[in-house]
């Protein structure tokens, strides 16, 4: 069996968000990257049904040289090999668009990845996957069993899940808690290493959509603290000033 | 220009968030063409007509009960091309962001999701959407005759704007292909307050010490007429269903008002509530880092704040 994880390289999730160039990029000063946490559910569980019941595992992954760490930190935690495609990942489109093109030539039998970055937190590369590929594609899935041909599935759903069930091949968005996220042992980090890295140029893709600029929200304004044995005043509070009531 | 709006069902009726996509369509000034799928009440279709819609087609097939994303897509495709609308707009859900990802493929597109605002069109289309998990926006134009675009909650307000209209059949095509999925069953909490819909949530910390204490959230909420949440330890230690937990790896909510209690304010759970009009905080400890980014705070014990809450807020309505 093939899988391929596709794996966005996203801010760590305490980072502070700052802009640069008249709010047109953003700024990476003093910024760690880590590989998308939904994306991260989703190679723990490729490696899991790698060892398991057998499987290559292919990580891909659309940005530029600086990603690489983050590259090999998947194939620390398991994956055999890696693709990365030489561009920058300006939109979910354009995203989606490079994967499906690798994926094409790839014969895999199951494509995973988050459900969405957390940058853009487009939740859409999955779909967009899945219908170039002419796949099914199911997110956010939080279990994801596969007996033989048929992959047994749960998908959360506003106020709980559904089950589902689909044959290989199909694209899932993942999250928790379909794998414990997994933390490369020193093995891991070494024989990442030598494993492949094949980069490959984009294709040419038209996305339909430009960046204009980014925004800041407005700073919040001070918290009004009540005392403990005043809570009547917190209700007047919310239903007169805040009007929330 | 012929907008189309597709209808979520929940339980057979008409889901909140999809009116405030009626709402946005109408606001853009276009023609607003409602699309419902499944068996749906028809007083609640026809009532889209008073928020904005100016046509109201209905699949009613019960096959179309259940959301497969592929069917979904394909017929809100067909209908796109059946109305002649460029645009498709929905609210994002765990059904309509995947669907919208796929008919935009379908379309070639222009694609986007999180948007919190009407577009600009003064020089092109330019929308605004929420980005890194509500710590940021960006404005970004699209280019491509076809849209797609998917609505954060509060994108538009709803308003009566019309008068209920008739209900037009709508005869859906799919193939078997579009079935490849199939839903086997679901679980579902029936009569509560659905959590990214609403407009109060009440959540609970790893302060309330054990399931056993979430009574006090859950009839605070109840009173409030708001649903509970809860913090990622919370769920992942099974004290809650994990569908409740809020944060940037779970529900992002927009509510008017979010109450905290027992939450020590962790950037990844202030990722998921910063949308939130209002924030209460209940903490004991008065230097918890929740207290930065709320509204109100009360620095005390929850099993004692919990209580006496409650009964204000009753004594209120
Ligand atoms: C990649 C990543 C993603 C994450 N995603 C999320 C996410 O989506 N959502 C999320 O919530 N977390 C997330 N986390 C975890 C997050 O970092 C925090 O660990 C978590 O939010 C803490 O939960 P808590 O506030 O309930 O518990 P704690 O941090 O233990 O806080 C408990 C609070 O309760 C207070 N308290 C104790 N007793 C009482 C009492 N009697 N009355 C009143 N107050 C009391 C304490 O003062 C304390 O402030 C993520 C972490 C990582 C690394």
């Amino acid at each position: 069996m093939k899988i391929l994880v596709c794996i966005s390289h996203v801010p760590d999730t305490t980072s502070k968000i700052n802009f640069t160039d008249n709010n047109t990029r953003f700024d990476s000063t003093g910024v760690q990257f880590i590989i998308g946490p939904y994306d991260d559910y989703a190679l723990a569980r490729a490696v899991e049904l790698k060892e398991s019941m057998g499987a290559s595992v292919t990580v891909i992954n659309v940005g530029l040289a600086d990603t690489e760490p983050t590259i090999r930190k998947a194939l620390a935690i398991g994956a055999d090999d890696a693709i990365r495609v030489n561009a920058e990942p300006t939109d979910s489109w354009f995203v989606a668009a490079q994967i499906a093109a690798q994926a094409k030539e790839g014969g895999y039998d199951l494509i995973l990845m988050g459900r969405e970055s957390i940058d853009y937190n487009g939740g859409v590369v999955h779909g967009i996957v899945g219908e170039m590929l002419g796949m099914p594609s199911v997110s956010p899935v939080m279990k994801l069993d596969l007996v033989g041909n048929t992959a047994k599935l749960a998908r959360e759903i506003e106020g709980g899940k559904e089950y589902l069930e689909v044959n290989l091949p199909f694209v899932a968005g993942c999250q928790e808690p379909i794998a414990e996220w997994k933390i490369p042992n020193m093995r891991g980090i070494m024989s990442a290493r030598t494993k492949p890295l094949k980069v490959v140029e984009p294709a040419s893709v038209d996305s339909g959509v430009k960046l204009q600029q980014f925004e800041l929200p407005p700073p919040k304004g001070a918290v009004k603290m009540i005392p403990a044995d005043q809570v009547q005043e917190l209700v007047n509070l919310l239903k007169n000033e805040a009007k929330v009531l | 220009m012929n907008i189309l709006v597709f209808i979520e069902r929940a339980e057979g009726t008409v889901k909140k968030n999809s009116l405030e996509a009626v709402a946005y369509a109408h606001a853009m000034g276009g023609n607003v063409i409602a699309l419902a799928l499944g068996e749906m009440d028809e007083q609640e279709l026809k009532a889209l007509g008073t928020y904005g819609a100016s046509k109201v087609l209905h699949g009613a097939d019960p096959k179309f009960n259940a959301g497969v994303i592929q069917a979904y897509a394909t017929i809100i495709t067909s209908a796109m091309t059946q109305e002649n609308a460029d645009i498709l707009v929905l609210s994002d859900s765990s059904l309509g962001t995947p669907v919208a990802a796929r008919v935009a493929a379908k379309l070639d597109a222009s694609l986007v999701t999180n948007v919190i605002a009407l577009p600009e069109t003064a020089s092109g289309f330019v929308v605004k959407r929420s980005i890194y998990t509500g710590k940021a926006f960006a404005k970004v134009s699209l280019t491509k005759v076809k849209k797609v675009i998917g609505l954060k909650k509060n994108a538009a307000e709803v308003k009566e704007v019309g008068s209920p209209i008739e209900v037009t059949p709508f005869s859906a095509t799919v193939s078997d292909s579009d079935f490849a999925t199939r839903i086997t069953s679901s679980e579902k909490a029936t009569g509560d307050v659905l959590l990214p819909e609403a407009n109060i949530v009440v959540s609970g910390g790893r302060g309330m010490k054990g399931p056993e204490h979430w009574g006090l959230i859950e009839s605070l909420a109840k009173t409030l007429g708001a649903a509970t949440g809860c913090s990622k330890p919370v769920s992942d230690m099974g004290w809650r269903p994990h569908h409740e937990h809020v944060g940037q790896t779970g529900v992002k909510v927009a509510p008017q008002l979010y109450i905290a209690v027992g939450i020590s304010g962790a950037i990844q759970h202030l990722a998921g509530v910063n949308s939130s009009k209002c924030i209460v905080v209940i903490n004991k400890d008065a230097d918890a880092p929740f207290f930065k980014a709320a509204d109100y705070g009360i620095a005390g014990d929850a099993f004692d704040v919990l209580p006496k809450l409650h009964e204000a807020i009753k004594a209120l309505k």
